[in-house]
């Protein structure tokens, strides 16, 4: 466990590794989500409500998910990184927010776009959007900070101790939006009891979000990759790399 | 150097900070100036009309209250750092959560806690109505101590950087949200008549909250900033 | 398939411009999250080759066992 726990630390170790979890969770990933794009655009049956612009349901919930899981995946990476001083967890920590950035955006991008045919207005102020445009300010304001800094370890460790600030805050931003805006759809996936959606439309999305994990997953170690290079670019084992790399 | 010292010297540094503050009156009129100038540009935007400013007022007097408070947390530690007293006060034996408290106290004194004294003539002149007056003072007084906490994350973050204007305001706003929804709500509440204890509750608890935790991450951030 | 048609696919009773306008953005979105970790990790692992043949080449040293 704990060798583990410092193979974990050891950068050549890392980058070997994710180098051999890419080559096979890159490809399934992809694959997933054309199969999960290609099952929810074309060969489910339209919302009876919606029509077919529900479609949109594949891409807008396993982005807000993945944005949200994201979040805490940054903040437990900065609590590790400040407690242990571990440097990869600060590297992954460091890749987190661009990503976590990127799917929230794309999230309240998708969901104006949902909007528009549905209920007729590309934005509404209602409790999840407004909660998504909170969540994408706290991911800029990590990433705007990291930038600002010139000493780039500096700049880890106050981005660490701002996403754990933003942690506590996130579920009393969440909740107290809620209650502001409590006019809301409830929540359409339940795991225990019934689901409110049909079980022909709960596979393809269930497939989708389990695809952008696994999305999540590939960019933060491809991110890591590229960091740990930077990082690690004066050592013996990335030269030993460079020697020994057939120009691939 | 001990026994006496750690409750005496909080006291002490708190009242560095205000005689601080004191000594440049400007500093502590800024945020109040800034409040009616800003109050004074509404009716231009909006029009005149009483009615549409009434309806406005709770959350127009909470946002300039917000923003007060963001401005003048940037400063909080810029002073200290520049003269180098603030890395004595972490080479000091005493705990610097608690330094840390200190500090977001005095930014309170010097600006909170004024903005709510002075609110209710802002209210009369944006035509609150006179029974919601106690409710803004009252979720201001609670409300800009949580500010003020978070607003001392921004600042210790950020103390360290060059241009750390804009920075903070990023840092800082999306934290505030919770603060102004429930402020804004205890206001309008009153206006309608609902009874306002349970927002000042609600407030009161992240205030509890904003006290145990806040010094804690302001701590961090000063360390960081001054290892920078 | 449910559409009867590429025609009625694309157009999806209306919806179609909406639906595949999110599908393509996110889809751009995701194509840019995976190249631009990979073109930076080439870019430095370049780099760092180039670094190492000046380090090397210059010289003209062959005992170069380091």
């Amino acid at each position: 466990m704990w060798s583990f726990f410092h193979k974990l630390g050891s950068p050549p170790w890392l980058y070997a590794i994710s180098g051999s979890i890419l080559r096979w969770l890159l490809p399934i990933t992809l694959l997933a989500l054309f199969v999960g794009a290609a099952w929810g655009l074309l060969f489910t049956a339209p919302d009876f409500r919606q029509g077919n612009s529900y479609r949109i349901i594949y891409i807008h919930v396993p982005t807000s998910v993945v944005s949200l899981a994201a979040y805490y995946i940054m903040a437990i990476a900065g609590a590790i990184s400040l407690i242990w001083r571990m440097k990869m967890a600060d590297v992954a920590m460091r890749a987190t927010a661009p990503i976590g950035a990127a799917l929230t955006f794309t999230a309240l991008l998708t969901g104006g776009i949902w909007g528009e045919p549905t209920w007729g207005t590309w934005w509404v102020w209602d409790g999840r959007t407004t909660s998504m445009l909170v969540l994408l300010f706290l991911y800029l304001g990590v990433v705007a900070l990291y930038e600002a800094y010139d000493n780039k370890e500096a700049a880890s460790k106050a981005c660490a101790v701002l996403s754990l600030v933003g942690t506590v805050n996130i579920p009393i931003i969440y909740k107290s939006v809620d209650w502001w805006y409590s006019l809301h759809q409830p929540a359409s996936i339940k795991f225990t009891g019934e689901s409110a959606i049909d079980s022909s439309m709960l596979y393809p999305l269930l497939l989708m979000i389990c695809a952008f994990y696994a999305l999540f997953t590939c960019c933060l170690l491809m991110n890591m990759r590229a960091e740990i290079l930077q990082r690690e670019s004066r050592t013996g084992w990335v030269r030993k790399l460079v020697a020994s790399k057939g120009d691939s | 150097m001990n026994a006496p010292g750690t409750a005496g010297f909080f006291l002490r540094l708190l009242r560095r900070q205000l005689v601080l503050a004191l000594r440049r009156p400007i500093e502590i009129i800024n945020p109040l100036l800034f409040f009616a100038i800003v109050m004074a540009l509404f009716p231009l935007g909006l029009g005149p009309a009483p009615d549409t400013l009434a309806a406005f007022a709770p959350g127009v007097l909470w946002i300039i209250a917000l923003l007060a408070c963001l401005l003048t947390s940037e400063s909080v530690f810029r002073g200290d750092f520049e003269d180098g007293s603030l890395e004595q006060l972490l080479l000091s034996p005493q705990p610097l959560y608690f330094s840390a408290l200190t500090y977001s106290t005095a930014h309170w004194l010097t600006t909170g806690l004024l903005l709510a004294l002075v609110s209710p003539v802002f209210a009369l002149m944006l035509n609150l109505p006179a029974s919601a007056i106690p409710a803004l003072a009252a979720s201001l007084f609670l409300g800009t101590g949580i500010l003020s906490l978070i607003g001392c994350i921004g600042a210790a973050l950020t103390v360290g950087l060059k241009r750390g204007g804009m920075l903070i305001s990023l840092l800082v706003l999306p934290l505030y949200v919770p603060v102004l929804i429930f402020g804004s709500a205890a206001v309008r509440g009153a206006v309608e008549g609902i009874p306002v204890a349970p927002y000042l509750a609600i407030l009161g608890a992240m205030l509890s909250l904003g006290i145990a935790l806040a010094p804690l991450a302001v701590a961090a951030g000063l360390r960081i900033s001054l290892d920078a | 398939m449910y559409f009867d048609s590429l025609q009625a696919a694309l157009y999806m009773d209306g919806h179609g411009a909406f639906v595949w306008a999110a599908y393509a953005i996110t889809f751009i979105v995701i194509g840019l999250l995976l190249l631009t970790p990979e073109r930076r990790r080439r870019r430095i692992l370049r780099e760092l080759e180039g670094e190492a043949r000046r380090a090397t080449g210059a010289p003209q040293s062959p005992a170069e066992g380091a």
